[in-house]
């Protein structure tokens, strides 16, 4: 069962240097009020796996702006332009994965996977350094698992138990992300008693969850 | 031609190579504008890779909703009809086939159907986001681009940038020019009128097959 806990209890595990996932798409469907925290506590030294660094004012983007992250894993940072200003001044490493293998590496590490075989990258720089498989005349790469300490997830709802139910494109990667790391996170929205959800709703089941931050 | 008569031909084009009941992808900026042409008797199915098929237009001003974006952040509308899916569904549509055509912009193209569009080394870096498994993963790969860039060729015998995919690019179009990828190299398919066929020989750094049935491109 999930613990139920306020942002800054749930924030005394993460420490400086750590490996964080983060949910979220442009900000959609990111934990802002646990971000805000890490921001205020100027959490440093932090490798974040994501899909971007958002813009400057939200998400990602402001753990990039106060200058808290030391790697970033993503598959576009355009968005945010003092991610690349950093990136060009090399005070920040940029690890860029195509948006479909980053999913299939994260999934990989949670479903207890040695990798994952993608044609996506053959012919390309993301190719270099990796492992060819050639299956029934078509090449793959051999892309390895990625995990991380903490995922901070965003969901809808959750009841005390830890279900999770996500909204529209809030889902993205937070039920992946909920799978692959060793404590997760989740902020929610709206807080309800066991059997509340139906069953079938559930989109991320409990057993993925450690911790449950309610911000409404 | 000015910019954003250039953008408009490009993408009036490219609705006409829509067929009903497809599922299309379309990237962020010029590409994204084809869904403003689609022919009113085409029902195309719009899937946007951060996880929804069904994307609809921008709402209202005032009507957004703050869970519901495109793959570029902005606010947008879901069709009767559509799905939320997360990351890994999503591409696994994309890169297991389900995606009928894809729509991008390009860097450079080359003879070769070779595609650049996600970096300039040393300059720009944004990243490759959903690009490297759609081109995949399509099952037609459309380039929207404009024929040239400061007057010089993007459609290349051989692309200078870091690719995005080998041998992926079926079908280009520009201002200019319908441009079809074949074993044999690009075909010129049809022409804008506005130009001549040796213009667009001269903007073109590729070699180009000039058949006896080509047409005039038609752009309503």
């Amino acid at each position: 069962m999930a613990e139920l806990l306020s942002i800054d209890e749930a924030l005394v595990n993460i420490e400086d240097g750590m490996e964080i996932m983060i949910g979220g798409f442009m900000a959609i469907g990111t934990p802002e009020n646990v971000i805000d925290r890490i921001v205020d506590k100027n959490i440093k030294d932090l490798t974040i796996i994501a899909n971007d660094t958002a813009e400057p004012d939200e998400g990602i983007g402001k753990l990039i702006v106060n200058r808290q992250i030391k790697k970033v894993v993503a598959t576009h940072i355009g968005l945010n332009p003092e991610t690349g200003k950093q990136m060009n001044n090399k005070e920040i490493e940029v690890e860029l994965i195509p948006q479909g293998t980053l999913a299939e590496k994260i999934r990989a590490a949670g479903a207890g996977l040695g990798g994952i075989l993608t044609p996506t990258g053959i012919g390309t720089i993301v190719e270099e350094g990796k492992e060819k498989k050639t299956i029934n005349g078509e090449d793959y790469l051999l892309e390895l698992p990625i995990s991380a300490d903490i995922a901070l997830i965003k969901a809808w709802k959750a009841d005390k138990k830890g279900n999770l139910v996500y909204r529209k494109s809030a889902r993205n990667f937070n039920p992946v992300m909920a799978t692959a790391a060793d404590l997760v996170i989740v902020e929610v929205e709206n807080l309800v008693e066991i059997g509340e959800i139906d069953p079938d709703d559930v989109m991320t089941p409990a057993a993925f969850v450690d911790i449950i931050v309610e911000v409404n | 031609m000015d910019k954003k008569l250039k953008r408009e031909v490009i993408a009036k084009r490219i609705a006409q190579e829509l067929n009903d009941g497809d599922i299309v992808n379309l990237g962020i900026g010029m590409p994204t504008m084809v869904g403003d042409y689609v022919p009113a008797d085409i029902d195309i199915t719009l899937q946007s890779e951060n996880g929804f098929l069904g994307l609809g237009p921008a709402p209202e001003k005032g009507k957004e909703d703050k869970d519901l974006g495109n793959a570029g952040g902005q606010p947008v509308t879901i069709k009767e009809g559509g799905a939320f899916f997360d990351s890994t569904t999503s591409f696994g549509i994309i890169r297991g086939g389900h995606v009928d055509r894809t729509v991008l912009g390009a860097l450079q193209i080359d003879e070769n159907g070779n595609l650049a569009n996600w970096m300039i080394p040393g300059k720009l870096v944004p990243g490759m986001g959903g690009a490297m498994d759609l081109v995949v993963g399509a099952r037609q790969v459309i380039i929207a681009s404009e024929h040239t860039i400061k007057g010089k060729p993007k459609i290349l015998k051989e692309c200078s940038l870091p690719l995005t995919a080998k041998g992926e690019v079926d079908l280009i179009v520009t201002e200019m020019a319908v441009i079809k990828v074949t074993d044999d190299g690009l075909l010129l398919k049809e022409y804008n009128s506005d130009f001549t066929v040796e213009e667009i020989i001269d903007a073109t750094e590729a070699d180009l097959i000039i058949p006896d049935d080509l047409k005039e491109m038609q752009i309503n």
